[in-house]
């Protein structure tokens, strides 16, 4: 049977699709542009569609978590440090080798045939079926048990990261 | 072909949020403008209606039939982008805020989160919009908006993370039921949880403002140095809409200081909840975001980082610890 427009099961392909388009246009976005703020609202972009899709996959936590980090933290602070950084305001950014183009398109043809070829081959379940119920509850029960030595890793490694770019600041400040 | 009926109550709500948020930031101008007037002993606006209600439509319509002007040398597409990238995040966020017990469009187990995650949309569509600009003083005043985001951000979330310590819940709607009864099992007074209660809703509130860029901490759009901010360049309802999604972020900080704090719907004495109190202690706390507003003039820009990183930070991780040993203890 043709899945008709307006059944659930249509508007939710419908939603998927659309999730889809939005995070491929704003990769496109951010790898063509050729000015780079424009290219990071295009991350953002593409984050808040991969966040769609954590959504579409019932998975609210990490879909605003993406939200929130992805899109709140990481986008603000590139787009910070491009304001920055860049004095010249139309400065374009060059594709500096002719190889670049090329290669790339190759590396990403190997990496997406790959995927197909594993998405083709898998065997997967039958029915929806979820490991489990991807609740709050569960998720921090497991960082804290099964996977606290990674939790406390990254935790260290985070530590490092803001011990260091305090190094770096303080090493260009003025005495005052 | 039938519409389910959630599918109907959905966009129902949905066109009352953003009728709630219009209206909100119409009537909101209004107030300010009259709450600014008597603070300054004079009356305010009188001439257009009774008690000059009918300004902010008089406002509306000019903001609608002015010209929209692109100027030459803006980056366009975020330039138009911008004042969507505030509005949206906003009304995104009303969708999960209980008004009333039943008075919520989506009650979603994470609503605290949800809320969070948006408002941090918001600075991008600043940023975007100071940048696109191509103004120097729009640019300036992104760099204090980022600035002092990232700072205020932290203690706020501290103090939200103590709060859902005891709570136990990031489901706004259970906080509020939590707090039933009287005002003494309001989270403000909840002194069994943590003797600092108080103070924690005291940064939650200081926090509220800088977010909001509200005065004290408007250095964002500092009028007298940076002419209007991030909204220098933008004309018309490109700057009303800005405008708008700046007075929805403040009912939305009011809403989530009533429903942490405050006991949400519940009534002072445990007598006829509803949203007639959610409301009134909203337009309270509102009334008094207005008040400081022309109570005290500007901070300067060091003295509103020292105060976060120096002051609410401390004061709230401590309060986080503190809160975890008496959980641990009790």
């Amino acid at each position: 049977m043709e899945p008709s427009l307006f059944t659930v099961e249509g508007l939710a392909g419908l939603l998927f699709l659309g999730l889809l388009g939005v995070t491929l246009a704003g990769a496109v976005i951010a790898t063509c542009s050729t000015n780079l703020i424009r290219a990071v609202a295009g991350l953002a972009l593409c984050f808040l569609g991969v966040a769609g899709l954590y959504y579409y996959l019932n998975s609210p936590f990490v879909a605003l978590m993406q939200i929130l980090i992805y899109v709140g933290a990481i986008c603000v602070t590139i787009i910070f440090a491009v304001m920055l950084a860049e004095s010249s305001e139309l400065k374009r950014l060059r594709q500096r080798n002719g190889l670049i183009g090329p290669l790339g398109i190759l590396a990403s043809g190997i990496l997406s045939w790959a995927l197909a070829g594993m998405a083709l081959k898998t065997e997967w379940y039958k029915s929806a079926c979820q490991a489990n119920d991807g609740s709050l509850a569960r998720l921090g029960e497991a960082l804290l048990t099964t996977y606290s030595m990674s939790f406390e890793l990254i935790s260290v490694v985070l530590f490092v990261a803001i011990v260091g770019s305090l190094v770096l600041a303080r090493a260009g400040r003025s005495k005052a | 072909m039938s519409l389910h009926p959630e599918v109907i109550r959905l966009l129902i709500f949905l066109v009352g949020i953003i009728a709630f948020a219009a209206l909100n930031a119409a009537y909101l101008v209004w107030l300010e403008r009259k709450e600014a007037g008597h603070i300054q002993r004079r009356i305010g606006p009188k001439e257009v209606g009774p008690f000059g209600l009918l300004q902010p439509l008089a406002d509306g319509i000019k903001l609608m039939t002015k010209q929209l002007i692109v100027p030459a040398g803006v980056d366009p597409i975020l330039f138009k982008i911008a004042p969507i990238l505030v509005m949206v995040p906003a009304i995104m966020s009303f969708v999960t805020i209980p008004y009333g017990e039943n008075l919520v469009a989506r009650n979603i187990d994470i609503g605290l989160l949800m809320i969070f995650a948006f408002a941090s949309v918001n600075v991008l569509g600043l940023l975007l919009g100071a940048w696109g600009s191509r103004n120097k003083y729009a640019v300036i005043s992104a760099a204090r908006v980022v600035s002092q985001n990232v700072a205020y951000e932290i203690p706020m979330l501290i103090t939200v993370v103590t709060l859902v310590m005891i709570t136990g819940t990031m489901n706004l709607h259970e906080i509020v039921m939590q707090q039933q009864g009287g005002f003494w099992n309001w989270n403000i007074l909840n002194l069994a949880a943590s003797p600092l209660m108080p103070v924690a809703f005291l940064i939650f509130f200081v926090c509220m403002l800088a977010e909001t860029n509200r005065a004290p901490f408007d250095m964002a759009e500092a009028e007298s140095e940076l002419i209007a901010g991030a909204f220098t360049e933008y004309p018309g309802m490109g700057f009303g809409v800005f405008f708008m999604g700046e007075y929805a972020n403040i009912v939305i900080g009011a809403s989530v200081a009533t429903i942490l704090f405050l006991g949400g719907w519940q009534c002072p004495f445990g007598l006829f909840p509803g949203v007639h109190w959610f409301l009134l202690k909203m337009y309270f706390l509102i009334f008094t975001v207005i008040w400081i507003r022309w109570t005290y003039p500007r901070t300067t820009f060091y003295s509103l980082l020292n105060l976060s990183w120096k002051i609410l930070i401390p004061i709230s991780f401590f309060n986080l610890i503190l809160t975890s040993a008496m959980i641990k203890v009790f």
